[in-house]
């Protein structure tokens, strides 16, 4: 049986300093950042404020490679301890990451936890972009866009992350897996105008994906240039010796709640099946660089993609092959490690996307956010006559992101809603209490004076006279509320907590 | 459960399903399409007031 699919996501948000003349890019994520945590720490009488912990940077190992090497010189070592990095009680981390706020979410159980908590970090942005108005000059304004491409060239990126087991020989999961991402997109994809990899409006006057026009390598350890499908950092945060942390580069930030359910719950469901041996048919891509593209310029989703044996599929084929197995698997394996219930509902709702992709891709503008811009933008375009090269539909575009919501034309295009607002509020201060992210966000808001630093999978405490006290985290299904719910409500103080935990 | 039950079709149904379904779909794209021009008005008064500027202006940094 697949081990269970503990997963997350880490969004990188465009940002942009209006009202000045030379913006910095990293000092206003600094700016915005710190404006958040300022608000927390005002209003303090709000559970879980003021964490002014810092990131702990001991087991960061970015430059290993899932392939056993790590190839000199291809990454250069980061040392950002200079930035703002700070985590948060609900077990997230909210932190500068190049020149871009970056937010992941806290380690979740399930598909639709990370919908809640994708949701949660919104708002946090939301928040953050208010508390910074406050504090910057006036005339000045930092507005935040929840997307993957400047439409020039330049590209940031939408991570997921996947618990997996060790074992899995990783061309296993290479073999496997590529096929779900070259066509995945068509029910995650974040929709573009133009195209960013040398064609014109009139061969790509709009694309299914932001992301295709990045991706170079079918296998590799980049994330920033000559980008590859399957990313091969090897960097469990966990027992490297039990797991795998699968790190995927390739998807796009998404503002419809179905689309961020379905890209990840489906890719929980083909690792899991990967890791049983559970395989659907196997499609070797003649190029799959290449049929990444395709995919991605053909709104028709009716071009045949080559494969290596000189026969031909199309995305639809591949998604719906994936689906029928994995229906089989739920039903011969079952769905227990990507939750059964939740694992049902991905079921339904991938079935019913591939059905509405299949007969009338226009009754999915509710749910998907490709079909919604482009149902907007082409709209647009008709009523005044526009050709697709155009600034207004670019502009159209980049505001469909904007994360205001007096602004953002994602909140008015009618997207089909999967969490509550009230979900997400308390998202932003509370941890999932179903992975070991509950231990790391109860600890900070219980003991926040005495946790010095912070990451995946460790807690440095501070308890006085002692040495500094690291507990280690390396079971991301342990430190549940059913695990240490009691043991920390039963401790004032974090020198009872440890003692417990040592006992 | 009932949500297992659900997806416990056999692979004969599936043609069926979809005879079934796609007439629902097109009626509710329907629908959307008539939504779509009370949304364009809507959306003409939020939008970026100089296109062309905002979107030159838009310039990021690569990241990851």
């Amino acid at each position: 049986m697949a081990i269970h699919k503990i997963c997350g996501i880490e969004t990188e948000y465009g940002i942009v300093l209006r009202g000045t003349e030379d913006p910095n890019p990293i000092a206003a994520s600094s700016v915005l950042i710190n404006a958040y945590l300022h608000e927390l720490d005002r209003e303090n009488d709000r559970a879980g404020a003021a964490p002014k912990v810092d990131w702990d940077f001991e087991d960061e190992q970015p430059g290993t490679d899932a392939r056993g090497f790590s190839p000199l010189g291809t990454m250069a070592p980061e040392v950002e301890t200079h930035l703002v990095n700070a985590v948060l009680t609900n077990g997230a981390r909210y932190y500068v990451d190049h020149a871009h706020p970056e937010c992941s979410t806290p380690e979740c159980a399930d598909a639709r936890s990370v919908v809640v908590f994708d949701r949660a970090a919104e708002r946090i942005l939301q928040v953050s972009m208010d508390a910074a108005r406050r504090l910057l000059p006036a005339g000045q304004e930092i507005v935040i866009y929840k997307n993957n491409s400047d439409g020039k060239g330049n590209s940031y990126g939408c991570h997921e992350n996947y618990l997996m087991d060790r074992a899995v020989p990783f061309g296993r999961i290479v073999h496997h897996v590529t096929p779900h991402f070259v066509t995945r997109q068509i029910f995650c994809g974040a929709g573009k105008v133009g195209c960013e990899a040398g064609l014109g409006p009139d061969e790509v006057p709009f694309q299914i994906s932001q992301r295709a026009d990045f991706f170079e390598e079918e296998v590799g350890l980049e994330t920033t240039l000559k980008r590859p499908i399957v990313n091969t950092r090897d960097e469990p945060h966990a027992d490297a010796q039990k797991y795998r942390r699968l790190h995927v580069i390739i998807g796009d930030a998404n503002l419809s709640e179905v689309a961020t359910f379905l890209k990840v719950g489906t890719t929980s469901l083909v690792l899991a099946m990967i890791e049983d041996e559970f395989l659907p048919r196997e499609f070797a891509f003649a190029s799959p660089v290449g049929a990444l593209r395709r995919v991605s310029y053909d709104l028709t989703l009716q071009r045949p993609l080559a494969l290596a044996d000189g026969t031909s599929v199309t995305a639809l084929e591949v998604q719906w092959e994936l689906f029928t197995r994995a229906r089989k698997y739920a039903d011969e394996v079952g769905l227990e490690c990507v939750g059964d219930e939740v694992g049902a509902e991905v079921l339904r709702r991938w079935e019913a996307v591939l059905t509405g992709l299949e007969s009338d891709p226009m009754s999915l503008a509710d749910q998907l956010d490709w079909v919604a811009k482009h149902r907007l933008i082409d709209g647009y375009r008709e009523r005044h006559g526009l050709a697709w090269d155009d600034a207004r539909l670019f502009a159209l575009d980049l505001q469909y992101h904007d994360l205001r919501p007096e602004k953002s034309l994602a909140a008015r295009v009618g997207l089909e809603r999967i969490t509550t607002d009230a979900e997400a509020e308390l998202a932003m201060t509370e941890p999932p209490l179903d992975t070991r992210a509950y231990f790391r966000g109860k600890c900070l808001q219980k003991y926040a004076d005495d946790v010095v630093a912070a990451n995946w999978d460790s807690l440095v405490f501070d308890i006085g006279d002692e040495p500094l006290r690291r507990v280690p985290m390396m079971e991301p299904s342990r430190g549940t509320a059913a695990h240490v719910g009691s043991l920390i409500a039963a401790s004032d103080t974090s020198a009872e907590l440890l003692e417990r935990l040592g006992s | 459960m009932a949500e297992r039950e659900q997806i416990r079709k056999s692979p004969s149904e599936k043609p069926e399903v979809e005879v079934e379904e796609a007439p629902a779909t097109s009626e509710k794209g329907e629908k959307l399409k008539a939504e779509l021009d009370d949304l364009l008005d809507e959306i003409d008064e939020v939008l970026e007031t100089n296109a062309e500027d905002f979107v030159r202006s838009f310039v990021q940094k690569g990241g990851e």
